[in-house]
């Protein structure tokens, strides 16, 4: 199927709509809360958190013997928060600090779930689970159950956040007037991991687990370079997110044998990248011309600094002097030379240059007026 | 040599080679990084075999570790144009490496010999079977080859810089006085890192290569502080989950590298629950002892300061100091127990011992020098709390 394919019978196909309307949901859900993820510096957070579901789906898939998605997902949700709790439980009693635990629970979590897996798979009255398609994702596999049930969830976290924007916001920037202003820290730090938990696990299915984090983590860096603002920094990430998750699915649609996860995952990438580059106010263009920029101004002002230094000692400011001095100073340029006769600044005639008094003033209020 | 005893012998020296680079991962708060490289070598291990056609060769390692390095360079990039947090570049950097591998495996799916489960789990159960024959003699597996050079290149290594990996572990400021770059002994260990995380990959896959590298570290990092010992520990976890997970895999008839994590799993599980000092059980109940032995130190200074008999009745000590954590009868009784207090007809009292160790106590916070308190502590206490 062509991308163009996809996208005309879009509106015709019910199995793409549904599909469509489901990833689109996921990126949002996930740049939503992504953003809380990554001002709080728990990035890899998500990371460990999905690696560390892949167990509660086998073990829900060994109790219960269904396929059915919900309850894979509890499994995966309950095996996530304990990895999330033991995390937390590393890190406070003892000494090992937060990226060994992270990496720990991460591996070790997930090295048990791949052999469950491959236990289960060699079960032969396993309906062969098919549990595969957690590990890359498979949007394909979305049914219109599954997406009502994450309208649902991204309904219920939005109330919430709406509900404890203030708290929310206030605990991200600063932890300890939090806790001074008397707001039960402790509660709203679960609730927002507990949050991050769920948006996770609501992926697995169409990210699988092995590159969810990345879907929690790209829309909000991408967010995050053209705004300095919380609210619209979340909204620009669920925009980014859903966005991501629609033209990955559509690719991955279009090719054969491709798991969504991985696209999904390049396009949001290209989303980080183009920021990165391109946001006017922090993006790594602007930075590198705004530097230029004033390396520029600064070599001017000082050529002209230079330049009052001398007319200062004439009567006549306007007193011509040679180029040929101005090459034992560093910054002078032919450029700036120009740049300052284009201001009025200077007088060039021949191999001599002379201060203007507009020049002169600008020199003499150089230093004043910044 | 038969099949079972090479696979185990394979195990065991990946096991090795992942557990010494790994415990200055973890010394240096780097565990993270071998997750980054264990992920985003897969596009220079997909690539380098349409090259060389052929997993264990050494320019295909060589390619993949190149990689592993990149990445790293690429996170340290990104950290420094300060655009986001140091945890987000790595976790932006290796998914987006990651996903161009497993959609080249994709793609390229008839042409390669690789697929998306062995990029995950490995394939320890089929490496006996690609021997290496030199001039018509099986010499064993070719990945026991691969697997082994790598260990003593790191074994070289280690034995060769053992004193600047300590010193710039620990202090890095330190070493580059003494004229140790750090910067070089960095990119040095990235790069041991990168290529043992590479020659494990075919072993036990992506993922575990982490579990490999990280658990035994840490739970070595448990019961030492030495890091001798600790190298020597972790090696000694790494050998025995190898071998023990492979007769789990054996018996439930399941992926090899998914039953060595399990084991190692098991293993971090039972010290760090059950570790002498450093444990769960053990912090917890060392943390239970000095709240009841500063509640304690309370208690005998609320009597020291009260002569009057009404402040001093065992009833009152339950409104007056509130003790929320602590039952006021374990304080008692542990004060008791050590001759601090007499109670006579509910009226507490202090012993002159009890006298004598609340005036010095109390010189000890007034001076603040709580460091002495434990020494006090054990010339008085013949019960601890």
């Amino acid at each position: 199927m062509e991308l163009s394919e996809y996208f005309s019978q879009l509106f015709s196909d019910y199995t793409l709509r549904t599909i469509t309307m489901g990833t689109a949901i996921l990126g949002a859900i996930c740049g939503m809360l992504g953003s809380f993820a990554v001002l709080r510096k728990q990035s890899l957070l998500g990371d460990a958190i999905s690696h560390a579901a892949l167990p509660g789906i086998a073990i829900a898939f060994l109790i219960t013997g269904t396929k059915d998605t919900n309850v894979l997902l509890l499994g995966a949700l309950v095996s996530g928060l304990i990895g999330t709790f033991w995390i937390r439980g590393m890190v406070t009693k003892t000494h090992l600090k937060s990226d060994t635990a992270l990496g720990l629970v991460l591996s070790l979590f997930f090295g048990f779930g791949m052999l469950l897996l491959t236990f289960i798979q060699k079960q032969p009255n396993a309906n062969q689970a098919g549990l595969d398609k957690y590990l890359f994702g498979q949007a394909a596999t979305l049914v219109e159950k599954d997406v009502t049930l994450m309208a649902i969830v991204t309904g219920i976290c939005l109330v919430i956040m709406l509900l404890f924007w203030k708290e929310f916001k206030i605990l991200l920037f600063d932890a300890d007037y939090t806790k001074t202003l008397g707001f039960n820290t402790h509660f709203i730090d679960i609730l927002i991991t507990f949050f991050i938990v769920l948006a996770i696990v609501m992926g697995l299915q169409t990210v699988g687990v092995v590159l969810m984090s990345a879907m929690l983590l790209a829309p909000a860096a991408a967010a995050r370079q053209w705004t300095n603002k919380l609210s619209v920094m979340i909204v620009l990430a669920a925009i980014i997110g859903a966005f991501s998750g629609v033209f990955g699915t559509a690719i991955s649609a279009s090719q054969n044998n491709l798991s969504t996860g991985p696209v999904i995952v390049l396009v949001a990438s290209v989303f980080v990248l183009f920021s990165f580059i391109f946001s006017p106010g922090r993006g790594i263009l602007f930075k590198q011309l705004r530097k230029y920029q004033n390396r520029r101004d600064l070599e001017l002002q000082k050529t002209l600094q230079f330049m009052f230094d001398i007319a200062k000692t004439h009567e006549n400011i306007s007193h011509p002097h040679a180029i040929l001095i101005l090459n034992n100073f560093q910054g002078y340029a032919k450029s700036t030379l120009k740049e300052l006769e284009e201001k009025e600044w200077v007088k060039v005639k021949g191999q001599s240059w002379s201060l203007t008094s507009k020049g002169y003033d600008a020199a003499a209020n150089l230093y004043n007026n910044n | 040599m038969d099949a079972q005893l090479e696979i185990q012998l394979i195990a065991a020296v990946v096991a090795i080679a992942c557990a010494i680079p790994g415990v200055f991962l973890v010394l240096r708060k780097m565990a993270l990084i071998s997750d980054a490289i264990s992920h985003s070598i897969l596009p220079g291990i997909v690539i380098g075999f349409f090259i060389t056609e052929d997993l264990n060769s050494p320019l295909l390692i060589l390619l993949a570790a190149v990689t592993g390095v990149i990445t790293v360079v690429m996170v340290e990039y990104i950290q420094k144009t300060g655009l986001v947090k140091e945890d987000t570049a790595i976790g932006l950097v290796f998914p987006a490496l990651f996903s161009i591998g497993v959609i080249l495996i994709a793609k390229n799916a008839n042409d390669v010999h690789l697929d998306v489960d062995a990029v995950l789990l490995g394939e320890l159960a089929f490496a006996p079977f690609d021997r290496l024959i030199i001039a018509g003699t099986d010499v064993g597996p070719k990945s026991l080859w691969v697997m082994g050079s790598i260990l003593t290149i790191t074994m070289g290594m280690l034995f060769a810089f053992f004193k600047e990996l300590k010193v710039s572990t620990f202090d890095a400021g330190l070493s580059a006085a003494l004229g140790f770059s750090p910067v070089v002994l960095h990119y040095g260990l990235m790069t041991i890192s990168s290529v043992t995380v590479v020659g494990a990959f075919e072993a036990v896959g992506a993922v575990l290569v982490v579990a490999l590298m990280i658990a035994p570290a840490a739970t070595a990092y448990l019961l030492t502080a030495d890091l001798k010992k600790m190298l020597v520990l972790s090696v000694l976890f790494g050998v025995f989950s190898a071998i023990a997970g492979y007769w789990m895999a054996h018996f439930l008839d399941a992926s090899i590298a998914g039953s060595m994590t399990t084991v190692l799993g098991l293993v971090f599980l039972t010290v760090y629950l059950f570790a002498p000092s450093k444990g769960l059980i053990a912090v917890m109940y060392r943390q239970r002892q000095q709240r009841t032995e500063v509640s304690l130190l309370t208690f005998l200074l609320h009597l020291n300061n009260h002569e009057e008999e009404s402040e001093r009745h065992v009833q009152h000590l339950n409104e007056h100091i509130n003790w929320q954590k602590v039952r006021s009868e374990t304080v008692l009784e542990l004060a008791e127990k050590n001759n601090l207090i007499k109670i006579s007809s509910d009226i507490v009292t202090l012993t002159p011992k009890g006298k004598e160790f609340t005036d010095l106590a109390l010189e000890y916070i007034i001076t603040n020098k709580d460091e002495h308190i434990e020494h006090m502590k054990d010339d008085f206490f013949l019960f601890r709390g």
